[in-house]
């Protein structure tokens, strides 16, 4: 057995730990090799992990627990040891709709630019040209957290709006050639969007949920216990790659690596102002900075809480109006393996959180939360309307959502 | 058994086509990969839906079969567990396929076999296209090293490619690549006398 990785990745800037990992010799420091392989489909990016010709991919959260679960294909269960990141992804519309919805050169409120487009959405119903959104895959947080937001503010997904997939290459695409009025997708396709004179970037999805999970490096279950030294070795060299990202004197470089036609293949100016969170929100304006747009290391950012699996798994049910199964809702969960980042991190410093689930939504302030190793704050994680979601009463929280 | 056939390289479209219609499958749909992909296969109906593995539209298509689900045309992924070489071998090949749910497996099986085969023979086409441009541009290369060394050096034909030959054995590179260098340093120096 070889203590190489096969990383399976598409082209968007929160791939950028598995790559630093690669540069900047974290994983080498672990005795990992890892070889990256890009692709421009998650459809792809699934099959070449199940398939054997990854070992472990950059994915969408929601995807994992799809494929786990086997919602339209046979199941395989597929194992998360670590959160690549959290949010990082926008909200960006046509410059058409922007204007219409009246959006400044500021993020606009999501109550707000929601009760605008509400009206808007109603009257391109009315006129048989019903509003289109683009969103990168069915099982995608961008899917989720765009439904929540609408669904949030009284617009009714695939009712009053359509709601359509473009996979992130293409999205900036869809909006200029008019296939859809608004995208929701990671970095830095909104601000290739915006640079190309057709997008206006409308929210950060941050605003939806301030501490919504993105992407995750996500295995097969079966090759995580083939390779448990391995991957544990990984996933320190993971948490070292993030440890570095973060690090303010190491964007420029960052950005850098990132930009190269082998990775992104982007203008290292997009990939910069992503990965400093400052944001170009319409075209030919200046970025502005909105703090935590991208979250990669803090707060135990890459620890893979239960909860978050949970929240996925009950955003599933909603919009592919399945029957809440509390067998189905446990499976997802296990999804997340805190034990792995736990044992991989143990004796590191790196703050370790006692709980493997919490209460999503529930804070306003940072507060100090209970660890077994290391000291650990977690910060406001609100929905924006307010609501919380606790994990172990689902069909409740399903209940109340609009 | 309709199969569509969904592929960015029509030249690999059509070797696929040409395939399946010798082994007597010819109720046969070509997508046209620019077109809007979810109103044609609702039009072509098909059983079958073979597409290359790096296709960009992909997502957009298992997105559309999911719905369609809901709207009771069952579609699902082609993926047995258990013949897990198959898959791979397919995966390798850069083949993927949908098949309509329920579809037995002995009827799905030799289509993908062909595609693969097809796939691959598509591969091996391409690759020996690329071998043979990359073989003319080098003949190219080594007729513009010969002319130089012709005139330099005052000798003919047979002379300045027994040059080029003997420096390619005795740096045990190849002759191409001498040539490179006398094209390259010709290019840079060759006004200097």
């Amino acid at each position: 057995m070889t203590d190489r990785f096969r990383i399976g990745f598409l082209p968007l800037v929160d791939a950028a730990l598995p790559i630093l990992a690669h540069e900047m010799g974290f994983a080498a420091r672990e005795g990992v090799e890892i070889e990256l392989v890009r692709d421009m489909t998650w459809a792809t990016v699934r099959d070449r992990l199940l398939y054997g010709h990854t070992d472990a991919a950059h994915m969408i959260a929601p995807l994992a627990i799809a494929t786990t679960l086997g919602r339209d294909r046979p199941p395989v269960p597929l194992a998360v040891p670590f959160v690549l990141g959290l949010n990082g992804n926008a909200v960006t519309f046509s410059t058409g709709l922007a204007d219409e919805v009246g959006l400044g050169n500021a993020l606009g409120d999501p109550t707000e630019t929601g009760a605008a487009l509400r009206a808007i959405a109603a009257a391109r119903k009315a006129a048989d040209k019903p509003l289109r959104f683009g969103v990168v895959h069915r099982y995608s947080s961008h899917n989720y957290m765009l439904r929540y937001w609408l669904a949030g503010v009284g617009i009714q997904p695939d009712v009053d709006v359509e709601i359509v997939v473009t996979s992130p290459p293409f999205a900036a695409d869809a909006l200029a050639a008019g296939e859809v009025d608004g995208i929701c997708v990671g970095e830095p396709w909104n601000s290739i969007a915006v640079d190309r004179g057709v997008g206006h970037i409308a929210l950060a999805t941050a605003q939806i949920w301030r501490r919504g999970v993105e992407k995750v490096l996500a295995m097969r279950a079966a090759i995580l216990d083939e390779r448990r030294d391995t991957v544990e070795a990984l996933v320190r060299a993971l948490h070292a790659a993030a440890a570095h990202f973060v690090e303010p004197g190491a964007v420029e470089t960052s950005a850098e690596i990132l930009a190269r036609p082998e990775y992104l293949d982007a203008p290292r100016d997009a990939v910069l102002r992503a990965i400093t969170d400052r944001i170009r929100l319409a075209p030919g304006g200046e970025p502005m900075h909105y703090p935590d747009f991208m979250f990669q290391y803090r707060e135990a950012a890459n620890f893979p809480w239960r909860s978050q699996a949970a929240w996925l798994y009950s955003q599933m049910v909603r919009w592919d109006f399945m029957a809440f199964d509390p067998a189905q809702a446990a499976a997802a969960g296990d999804v997340f393996r805190p034990d792995v980042y736990r044992s991989a991190l143990a004796g590191s410093g790196a703050p370790l959180p006692g709980a493997s689930s919490k209460l999503e939504g529930g804070l306003d302030e940072p507060i100090g939360a209970g660890s077994t190793q290391g000291r650990l704050t977690l910060g406001s994680d609100r929905f924006f309307d307010g609501r919380a979601f606790d994990p172990d009463d689902i069909e409740a929280y399903l209940a109340e959502l609009p | 058994m309709r199969i569509a056939i969904i592929d960015t390289s029509t030249t690999r479209a059509a070797i696929i086509s040409d395939g399946l219609r010798e082994a007597g499958l010819d109720d046969l749909v070509l997508i046209d990969p620019a077109g809007a992909l979810a109103r044609q296969i609702e039009a072509a109906q098909p059983e079958v839906v073979l597409i290359n593995l790096e296709n960009p539209s992909r997502d957009l298509l298992e997105d559309y079969f999911a719905m369609s689900r809901a709207l009771a045309r069952p579609i699902a992924m082609f993926v047995d567990q258990s013949d897990a070489e198959a898959t791979g071998a397919a995966i390798d090949a850069g083949v993927s396929a949908y098949v309509v749910d329920g579809l037995s497996k002995q009827r799905i099986k030799p289509v993908i076999d062909l595609a693969v085969r097809r796939f691959q023979a598509f591969s091996r086409l391409q690759r020996e296209l690329d071998e043979a441009k990359n073989a003319l541009a080098e003949r190219a290369v080594i007729d513009k090293a010969k002319t130089i060394l012709m005139k330099r050096r005052q000798v003919d034909e047979p002379a300045a490619y027994a040059l080029l030959r003997g420096q390619a054995m005795r740096s045990n590179r190849r002759i191409s690549e001498i040539a490179e260098a006398i094209v390259t340093s010709e290019a840079l120096m060759g006004d200097m006398e």
